[in-house]
């Protein structure tokens, strides 16, 4: 049972921060001419790390409650190169390009995925 | 968990005010040359402000937060209204004077490019999204 539940490693979870940075960038290029609006972009480490972070919690009356920390979500503000004057932030090529990025990451870890999964099919086959 | 699913949302709230912010381009070029018979009545030009969507007002209620794009509200142009001495037309007033709309042609087609070029972005996102979710489904084949 072990093989399976860790069979996919990081990279199941990956998937997730990966499509969930696609969704910060397309509300960004949503709001590319929205005055007052602030860019948002993901930090992918601090992600990974928030998701991957086991909380110590309190099992017994004696025990003392483990401090909390304070969770980061990995939202991050970007910093535009230059300013505009209705106080928006969104750069559409930094967009565009950052969102071509993402979604070559996406698929980068959809193929680590599809070759774990098709080993994973090869042992239980038995080839 | 957050999927590819709320991309499609976000884009389409986006592609809906860029298309209303198209209208109002068509329909300020449409009245470009409407004339008035008072300065009051005269055509303005129409402008749509674009606000975020917040956390707190969300489109539809029970529905989990996605984020997107909206149109505020749709505000007139503050560019004073012209007024010409035409007194054979019929909307001229008393003095002989028409009020012309105060529409910038040249402003109205700079305005459409940047709505469409902003709709084709957002057609983009789209398309990476469906691509990317269809690769996912198919990630049982490999």
């Amino acid at each position: 049972m072990d093989l399976l539940t860790g069979a996919f490693g990081i990279h199941e979870r990956a998937l997730g921060v990966r499509s969930q940075r696609l969704e910060v960038l397309s509300r960004n290029i949503a709001n590319a001419d929205t005055p007052n609006y602030k860019a948002e972009e993901l930090d992918f480490k601090a992600m990974l790390k928030e998701t991957s972070r086991e909380y110590i919690s309190a099992t017994h009356a004696k025990h003392y409650a483990a401090l909390e920390e304070q969770a980061d979500n990995g939202q991050r503000y970007r910093v535009p190169f230059n300013s505009s004057f209705d106080g928006n932030t969104v750069e559409i090529h930094v967009e565009q390009a950052q969102f071509g990025q993402a979604a070559a990451d996406y698929q980068t870890t959809l193929n680590f995925l599809e070759n774990r999964i098709s080993g994973i099919r090869k042992a239980l086959k038995g080839e | 968990m957050r999927t590819l699913d709320s991309v499609f949302g976000i884009a389409g709230t986006a592609l809906n005010a860029q298309t209303v912010r198209l209208n109002t381009t068509a329909s300020n070029l449409a009245n470009a040359t409407t004339v008035a018979k008072s300065e009051g009545e005269a055509f303005r030009a129409k402008r749509t402000v674009f606000k975020a969507l917040v956390k707190e007002e969300m489109t539809n209620a029970g529905f989990q937060y996605q984020g997107g794009v909206k149109v505020d509200q749709v505000v007139d142009d503050p560019t004073p209204i012209r007024s010409i001495y035409d007194p054979g037309n019929p909307s001229a007033d008393e003095n002989g004077y028409v009020y012309l709309s105060n529409v910038n042609e040249m402003q109205e087609m700079v305005e459409m490019m940047a709505a469409s070029r902003s709709y084709q972005n957002n057609v983009e996102v789209v398309n990476t999204a469906r691509q990317l979710m269809m690769r996912t489904i198919e990630i049982t084949k490999s």
